[in-house]
């Protein structure tokens, strides 16, 4: 089986839960690295290993706070894997969370679910 | 451009670690003055976004081999606030061959309304390359959609090889 891959957040990069036997797959927090190429590679080689044996329903997480446009194309390689996860018949669910007054983060989700035909639902987080 | 109330001002090399400290400070401080959320949310993007366009465009100057007199890795950053709206103004010099190609970019960018600029962010975003520092041509346009308001810029002829370039994004301190 596939090991986990769980990197824990610092102010720059997000947290990264990836973990097919309790069915988690996570990212959240800020992604503002300088390289983010770099900070992006293990994880889009994680996810095209899950692919070669993904769950029948993977259900990911996207509740980020910030993200720099350096970061913007590598969620859209790690969206582009899901799809093709996706469109080889598994059953595929991201949800792209956001605070209630960030209407940024509400249209870059978006923009990815515009470029994308795998399920994208977006959700709102209210304060209470 | 002029700004009455600067809060932060640097001159001198940019670096990785610097880009993290200002963030960091600049952050501390939005939160100490208890600004309203959602600005304060705009304003920390655009300075991400600024402060590290100089950050990636030093680093690409360093491997262009023009030997020219002046220091041209030093760069200068600026945030202020006004009663109605934050400024984030970078200054960084440019090769003059450059010059035309970013010119251009703002200016399209300036031309574009709201929805204008959604499109071209989804059509880069889809269509162009990574540079191997992930940079991807978004910078600007991400820019002015968090800003909401025209980039000012100028670009001011040093010598043979440079110019000086500077950009100025505002944030306004009312969001609907």
């Amino acid at each position: 089986m596939l090991k986990p891959l769980k990197i824990e957040p610092t102010h720059k990069t997000p947290r990264v839960y990836l973990e097919p036997e309790t069915n988690t797959f996570e990212l959240g927090g800020r992604s503002i690295p300088e390289d983010s190429v770099g900070f992006y590679k293990p994880i889009l080689e994680w996810i095209d290993a899950y692919s070669e044996s993904p769950n029948p329903k993977t259900e990911f997480k996207f509740e980020l706070e910030y993200f720099n446009t350096s970061s913007s194309k590598n969620i859209l390689e790690l969206l582009k894997k899901l799809e093709a996860i996706f469109n080889k018949g598994n059953e595929v669910h991201i949800t792209w969370y956001y605070d209630e007054d960030d209407e940024d983060m509400e249209e870059t989700g978006e923009d990815y679910k515009a470029l994308l035909q795998v399920p994208l639902e977006l959700v709102m987080k209210a304060h209470y | 451009m002029q700004v009455n109330n600067v809060i932060f001002v640097y001159q001198g090399e940019v670096t990785a670690d610097l880009v993290s400290s200002v963030l960091q400070m600049m952050e501390n401080k939005l939160d100490g003055d208890g600004e309203d959320k959602k600005v304060k949310k705009k304003v920390f993007n655009v300075m991400v976004e600024c402060l590290q366009n100089v950050y990636h465009h030093l680093d690409a100057l360093e491997s262009s081999n023009v030997s020219g007199k002046i220091n041209d890795k030093r760069a200068l950053l600026m945030i202020g606030k006004e009663d109605t709206d934050y400024y984030v103004i970078t200054g960084n010099y440019i090769l003059n061959d450059r010059v035309n190609a970013v010119k251009e970019k703002l200016e399209r960018v300036n031309k574009c309304d709201k929805e204008e600029l959604k499109k071209l962010y989804q059509e880069i975003l889809s269509n162009e390359e990574m540079s191997d520092k992930g940079t991807a041509g978004l910078g600007m346009i991400d820019i002015a959609r968090k800003s909401g308001q025209k980039l000012g810029f100028d670009f001011h002829y040093v010598d043979e090889n440079y110019s000086f370039f500077s950009l100025e994004a505002k944030v306004s301190r009312v969001q609907p």
